[in-house]
């Protein structure tokens, strides 16, 4: 299977990058090239087969570790936001959202 | 499901999905504080805001609760369910993705029964999934640009999620009700629907009998019960005008204005149906161990239905009067109280339902917050019971009560002097003057009218200012008119 | 005479706390060739303020007797890492200047054990590459021989060891960040099973990958490091399993007589070029003559590691990389009209190529309608591989073979044919997959007299064997004591 320019729209609008038009045109061709590897794996019969998702789940049971309901992180707004782009009264500042 | 009256021939189908926030201290994959109202990001942790390196960890008290919710709806309780990725871009959402629960949620199935008007109905639940809340974008205080609060994000959700089962307006607002009721009696939501605790989406759709389901669409937080139903009722008659001028509905998200009193289609994303869901892979499986649900259910409050069940069974109450009994875990409780005190269920549910229950509502209060004890109503109970007090005089003694004029109610009643009069000597000297003074009534009683006897015992009574025992006035006459 | 920078972590420890060197005098040496040696690109950020107050605090530790194993040695962090004293780019645009409000946990570790940090080391732009070349910052340049490449994407980290740049440094690896670069530039490095070390305070790529790990001069060294990393992290880190942390020093004196070590046909296939073959053979037969037994065993889906690890770490990356909006932190582009268009504007200039590629394939294959074909497919197929290693571990208690088909190539050699550098990882994406702890030990020399690293792989846990194996190796090679002219 490949991709055309459409998907690659749609995949690019999805993921929240512009993409200018040669740029489309250059990672259209590369993941094309990437699709023609994949082939051999969409070929292998998984029926019956678990999805490995913790590796370590392999030869044992891995469970989801749960933590006290503590409440014990301080205010840290300052040091938290010292990266922030744009940010007044304590709140980060985008432009509008429309709902 | 249910037996559904039609609105113009169609019938009206009703879904329902509600986000109640769990109460606990903190939120649900971070250690910070979940309280309301804090300043704009004072309660937004590294890991809540996403920052670089960061990652989750779940807290127990949401799986706890979550528990307890399963077991109070008779719901399938996984013992392993899975954390998702709901991918997907806006401001309030830091990682750029919702952790929630997909293909696997942690409660499945179970359902929900209430009483519409005395008629029986059961709502289905297809499932109840954790997840996490968003934050918060302010439109008001920037011009051109939104502010964002992230203190909310990450805030335990149990969103539950029904079938599309209900069939009016009142029937979804009674269910809306009843879940409300559960959440908050089993104490796993405060249930503040001002402050978005308890928030419901409506799925409403309209069809003609018989005909497969019609295209719904979603009305968005439903934070007040009368909203709910102004909404409801509006959607249901947009769609039914938009079906007979012959035109399509098409599946929508619509929020409810309650100035306008109508609804409106929210701006659409046109990829939100491609969320890209996948398991979380920070999050291994959640496994709950039947031990864990055992101990949860022996911890599990008496749940209203049972309750009612039992104040039907035990005191012989009235359905209706057992399901008005329990709208809280309070109210039950204080009914119970004084109900054994006074050895009267019914009395006890009377004074309650009528006396209390009006002074509550009028003055916008709990049970928690009335100015009597259950005891103290239960001793009224009593006064009358043996005939001390007539009800008449009760209700001025219990008036003193609330308004805290008295505490105590024997002393109560001596104060005010309503005490009835069983002095029999003071009593016939009355009856004597009263047919002394009414000859023409004695006449026609002698004649036997029942009207006549009745003015009579009213005089006596008036004379006793309302003191004496009607019982006794009537027996008193009959001896000395000899009838 | 040795030069400090030319002594081990070991000898380090033990000169430091004998006093025969402070570890102000010793970080001052290293920092001097850190700027000396600007041109190889390793370093990213450093802070001479900060690195003489951990220091001078090294010092009054080991004065006053309490100073951890590490006390007082130089080390520095792969950039992927998030630190207090220094910026946290993770190579990238995204997070020019970005200030991490705490540490990753192992930073912390490795701060507690005494080791003084030296700075942050250059990478692949959030992890992504093999050849280092995708750091938005600058290309990094291998000592052995400057127009080639170090490997990636621990690159910098690779390099700073082999050059004398830090005594040790920190590593992650997700394909094989860790042992290829290792392999590309003459040291030892070892990835530990998934889940031994904590992932907080990495910066995310593949969550179900990732894994910290160190990189140094010989195995001793890594056990060092390694034993000061691991650990459960339980109030940080849900993956990071329950398994106490160990010393691994301890496992180092184990002979490996009768040790089965085994080979799978697959790794010495045609793919292999002959310099790297004659390497890893000779080296076979060197262990053979320390008593071990050489087991030809099969790891029949090796070629599948590709597509499956390529479509699962970009489908996790996608979803990881979602958290860079311009809005909390990192890059937000000068000039955007609304909402859409600030996030599309930032992140088209905040990342690069390599990453934006892989954002488009794992959104792809993510996307409504082909996560069964792709993303799940692929965690069926990683199971398959993870029991082909488990049968495999019926017959040898280790698993060795190339870490690459090849030698470092030359910068630009691949021509950005992504795809090219893919094809590169086969040899350590299936133990990457598996979450098998993996080592890169030197080994030879191979074209060009690059240095040629064998991979040893072990079971889950097995990092002591692991760590042993290459130990004795070492006790009777000297490899990994060769270092490239100048350094």
């Amino acid at each position: 299977m490949s991709l055309n320019s459409q998907d690659i729209a749609r995949i690019a609008h999805l993921a929240r990058l512009e993409l200018h038009p040669q740029e489309s045109e250059r990672m259209l061709s590369q993941i094309n090239g990437f699709f023609d590897l994949v082939e051999k794996m969409r070929a292998v019969d998984t029926s019956g087969v678990e999805p490995l998702t913790h590796p370590v789940a392999a030869i044992r049971d891995v469970a989801l570790r749960l933590r006290a309901d503590v409440a014990s992180e301080p205010n840290a707004r300052e040091q938290n936001q010292k990266s922030a782009p744009a940010v007044e009264r304590g709140l980060f500042l985008v432009p509008k959202v429309i709902e | 499901m249910s037996t559904s009256k039609l609105i113009h021939g169609y019938e009206v189908v009703i879904g329902f999905e509600t986000h109640a926030q769990l109460s606990t201290h903190s939120k649900i994959f971070s250690r910070a504080p979940t309280e309301f109202g804090a300043e704009p990001n004072t309660q937004a942790s590294a890991v809540d805001l996403a920052l670089p390196g960061t990652l989750p960890v779940m807290n127990e008290g949401a799986v706890e609760r979550a528990i307890r919710f399963g077991l109070a709806i008779g719901a399938h309780v996984a013992p392993r369910s899975i954390f998702a990725r709901k991918n997907y871009f806006y401001p309030d959402l830091p990682k750029g993705y919702q952790i929630s629960q997909y293909e696997i949620p942690v409660v499945q199935g179970g359902e929900i029964g209430f009483f519409l008007g005395d008629e029986k109905k059961t709502v289905r639940l297809v499932r109840a999934h954790l997840e996490e809340d968003a934050g918060k974008s302010l439109h008001e205080d920037f011009v051109g640009q939104s502010g964002i609060d992230l203190n909310r994000a990450g805030t335990p959700l149990l969103e539950i999620v029904t079938e599309p089962d209900m069939r009016s307006s009142d029937e979804a607002v009674a269910y809306a009700r009843e879940l409300h009721k559960i959440v908050t009696w089993i104490g796993i939501c405060d249930g503040n629907m001002q402050e978005g605790s308890f928030r419901c989406d409506a799925n409403v759709s309209v069809r003609k009998p018989g005909q497969p389901l019609g295209t719904r669409r979603e009305i968005k937080n439903l934070n007040s019960f009368r909203f709910m139903k102004e909404a409801i009722d509006f959607e249901v008659r947009w769609q039914i005008e938009r079906l007979e001028d012959g035109l399509a509905i098409e599946q929508a998200t619509v929020l409810f204005d309650p100035d306008t009193g109508e609804t409106r289609a929210m701006r659409t994303k046109e990829d939100a149906a491609d969320y890209r869901y996948f398991p979380d892979p920070d999050l291994p499986p959640l496994v709950i161990a039947p031990e864990w649900i055992e101990r949860i259910q022996g911890e599990m409050p008496e749940l209203p239905r049972l309750m009612a069940a039992r104040f039907v069974a035990d005191y012989g109450l009235p359905e209706y009067d057992a399901t008005t009994l329990t709208q809280s875990k309070a109210m039950g409780a204080w009914f119970e109280e004084v109900a054994r005190a006074s050895g009267q269920p019914k009395l006890a549910s009377n004074w309650i339902m009528g006396e209390v229950s009006r002074r509550l509502n009028a003055q916008e209060i709990g049970i928690e917050q009335a100015p009597l004890a259950a005891a103290t109503l239960a001793a009224l109970i009593r006064r009358i019971q043996d005939g001390t007090v007539s009800n008449n005089a009760a209700r001025q003694v219990f008036d003193a009560l609330w308004t805290g004029e008295g505490s105590d109610v024997d002393q109560v009643i001596e104060a005010k002097g309503l005490r009835q009069m069983n002095d029999s000597g003071a009593l016939e000297q009355i009856v004597d003057e009263v047919i002394a003074a009414n000859a023409a009534n004695v006449e026609q009683v002698r004649a036997g009218k029942d009207k006549a006897f009745n003015a009579l015992v009213g005089q006596a009574m008036k004379a006793s200012k309302g003191k004496a025992n009607p019982q006794q006035v009537g027996d008193l006459l009959r001896r000395k008119l000899g009838i | 005479m040795t030069q400090l920078h030319q002594f081990s972590v070991a000898e380090l420890a033990r000169k430091l706390k004998k006093k025969e060197v402070s570890a102000v005098e010793l970080a001052g040496h290293f920092l001097g060739r850190v700027r000396a040696h600007a041109d190889l690109g390793a370093y990213l950020a450093t802070s001479e303020e900060c690195t003489l107050k951990q220091a001078r605090a090294a010092d009054q530790s080991i004065s006053a007797g309490d100073g951890g194993p590490l006390a007082g040695v130089p080390i520095a962090h792969k950039d992927i890492f998030v630190t207090r004293d220094f910026p946290s780019t993770a190579g990238s645009k995204m997070l020019q200047n970005y200030r991490s409000p705490f540490d990753a946990t192992v930073v912390r570790r490795l701060a507690d054990a005494g080791a003084v940090t030296l700075g942050k080391l250059n990478c692949d732009e959030f992890a992504m590459g093999s050849s280092n070349e995708n750091s938005a910052y600058a290309p990094v340049k291998n000592p052995w021989d400057k127009s080639r490449i170090p490997g990636g994407s621990s690159g910098g980290s690779a390099v700073a060891v082999a050059a004398g740049l830090a005594a040790a440094a920190t590593g992650t690896d997700t394909g094989g960040s860790i042992r290829q670069p290792a392999s590309f530039c003459g040291i030892t490095g070892i990835k530990p099973t998934y889940g031994r070390a904590s992932r907080y305070g990495m910066i995310a790529y593949a969550s179900s990958l990732d894994q910290a790990g160190p990189m140094a001069r010989t195995a001793e060294d890594c056990a060092l490091l390694l034993s000061a990393i691991c650990g459960p992290d339980p109030d940080r880190d849900s993956t990071s399993l329950d398994v106490p942390a160990e010393d691994f020093t301890r496992a180092l004196q184990g002979s490996i007589e009768g040790l089965r070590i085994g080979v799978p046909k697959e790794f010495l296939a045609e793919g292999v070029s002959a310099d790297v073959r004659a390497a890893i053979e000779s080296a076979l037969r060197q262990y053979e003559k320390l008593g071990a037994r050489r087991v030809e065993i099969s790891l029949p889906r090796t070629e599948l590691a590709i597509p499956v690890y390529y479509i699962i770490a970009p489908a996790e990356a996608s979803s990881n990389l979602s958290r860079f909006d311009g809005v909390k932190f990192g890059h937000r582009a000068k000039q955007y009209g609304d909402l859409l268009d600030m996030y599309k504007k930032s992140r088209a200039e905040g990342f690069g190529l390599e990453v934006q590629r892989r954002i488009m394939v794992g959104t792809y294959v993510l996307s409504h309608g082909y996560y069964d074909a792709y993303y799940l497919q692929a965690q069926k197929i990683r199971r398959m591989i993870a029991d082909d290693f488990q049968n495999a571990f019926r017959e040898c208690d280790v698993i060795a073979g190339p870490v690459a088909p090849t030698v470092a190539w030359h910068l630009g050699e691949h021509g950005g044919d992504p795809v090219a550098d893919y094809l590169a990882d086969i040899f350590t994406l299936p133990g990457s997959l598996a979450g098998l702890p993996g080592m890169s030990i030197p080994c030879g020399f191979g074209e060009g007299g690059m240095p040629v690293g064998l991979q040893l792989i072990g079971n889950y846990f097995g990092e002591g064997k692991l760590l042993n194996a290459a130990h004795q190796f070492q006790q009777a090679t000297d490899f990994h004591l060769r270092r490239p002219e100048a350094f």
